[in-house]
Formats: C-alpha cells, structure tokens, sequence
C-alpha cells in the first residue's frame, strides 16, 4: 500500500494500492458482488452481501461476519459511476434491518491501468472520531478526523533522542 | 469519566500543548505564554491530558513541571496501523482473487 496519508484538515484517510491485473478485472472485483465477497472481509472474518445493486443510487447491503457469526451491517450506497474509471459511495453501519445510522463516511475510488497494472487510489472522508471509533471496536477502522502527520513526525523525532 | 488518547489530541490547543511539552518539561505558566486563551483554559487542557494519561506532572520545589508520555502517543500509532493492516489483509486477498479469475 502507498502513499497512506491522514489529513486532519480534510478529515480524510487516502491511500493507493497497484494489482498485478488487468483494469477490467479489477474494476469487477470491486463492483461484483459474488467476486467482492471473497476479498472484502480480511480473514478470519467473512463478507455476506445481501443485496447489491451497483447503478447510481443503488445499494449494497452486507455483513461482515464474525468467526464467532457475530454480523456487523453496513449499507452502501452509490451516488457516481463514471464505469472503469471512478465510482463513489456513502458507506454507513446499519442494522440487519437497513436502517443505516448516519453520519458515515464517503469514499471515492479512482481506478487506472498501465502495462497491465491496474492501481487503485481509495480516499476516505470522516465526519466524526466516535464514529472511528466504534469502527475500531469492531476491529475495522475507516479514517480518521486528526492529523496524525505532525504526531508521527514528532514520534520518529523523539525515538531518536532515546 | 475514562478518558482516552484520542480525545486528548481531538483539541487543536492541546496538540499544540503536546508539541510544545514534548521538547521539554514546562511549567503551567510557560506553557499559557504561547497561548492567547486564559491560563484557566490552558490549565483545564492540562487537566484533560493528564486525564488521559498522556501528560505526567511533576512537583519540583514550588513548580509544578508537565512532560509527555512519549509510550502514550505511540498507542495513537498502533491504532492507525490497524486501519493499514485490514485494508493490506483486504488487498493481498484481492490479489489472490484476481490471480484466479487471470486463469
């Protein structure tokens, strides 16, 4: 992963991540349902779409399960397509009712290819630290409201006076 | 009430706070002087950080000195590489994906 950046004044966690595959392919892993679900939740936790309808205004209705089968919703929802180029959406917890509890959070993907390599570039907009944190409880974190920047920098600083 | 790390650094004056402290330890008068707010508003930041376990006060004669609890900051650290590593975990999967459906 690269270019892993904290913006306090943005209130926006970004970062970019090239595949070793063809733009295409990509661009289906991430808006294809049966294809999102066997990458989408980082192991030992599994994803389980209920429903997903990638058109604007669409919706995606999934679960992360726990390996204890403990479910955690979230509602997706697409506000722009632009198709193999860029897609956005408002993601926010929900329950298994699809009552989404808002504020979320709005991510913008960007995908491009070259030679063969696709890289895509994902920012995520936060309004609200409670709401990372709850994110963090579940053991999943999606951005953050501070500028960590200045604290790491001051945290490489001061490990090298000790 | 518990406090933690995040919310001592959610205030842009006490990160401010945090920076200046991290250099050297400073008294609560040192510490407003680089300020425009009251010492009532610097020494209640104070409070919320010490509250937080991030700023240690110590007595030294008739001062009062504020340091920082560098381990404390490194917590913050941790919690933004957690974040890294579920969105490394989801992609490496990825890549396991795509290198399936490529054959």
């Amino acid at each position: 992963m690269n270019d892993f950046l904290v913006d306090k004044t943005t209130k926006t966690v970004s970062f970019s991540r090239e595949f070793d595959a063809e733009l295409s392919l990509v661009w289906d892993a991430y808006t294809k349902q049966e294809l999102l679900d066997q990458w989408w939740a980082p192991k030992p936790w599994t994803s389980k779409t209920k429903f997903m309808d990638f058109t604007v205004g669409g919706r995606r209705f999934y679960a992360m399960v726990s390996p204890e089968g403990d479910e955690h919703w979230s509602l997706q929802t697409y506000t722009s397509i632009s198709p193999k180029t860029n897609f956005k959406l408002l993601n926010a917890f929900a329950d298994k009712d699809e009552n989404p509890e808002l504020p979320g959070s709005e991510w913008d993907l960007t995908f491009s290819e070259r030679n063969g390599k696709t890289t895509v570039r994902i920012s995520i907009y936060n309004e609200s630290l409670a709401r990372l944190e709850k994110m963090l409880d579940m053991g999943f974190k999606e951005g953050t409201a501070m500028n960590l920047k200045n604290l790491e920098e001051l945290l490489a600083t001061l490990s090298k006076q000790q | 009430m518990r406090r933690d790390i995040f919310q001592a650094i959610a205030d842009p004056s006490r990160r401010a706070i945090i920076t200046l402290i991290a250099l050297q330890a400073m008294t609560p008068n040192a510490i407003a002087d680089n300020f425009n707010t009251t010492r009532q508003a610097v020494s209640k930041h104070l409070r919320i950080l010490t509250e937080c376990e991030l700023v240690r006060a110590q007595q030294q004669g008739r001062e009062i000195y504020y340091s920082l609890e560098v381990e404390k900051l490194k917590e913050i650290d941790l919690w933004v590489n957690q974040f890294r590593k579920i969105w490394e975990t989801r992609f490496s999967q990825l890549d396991d994906v795509l290198s399936t459906l490529k054959k």
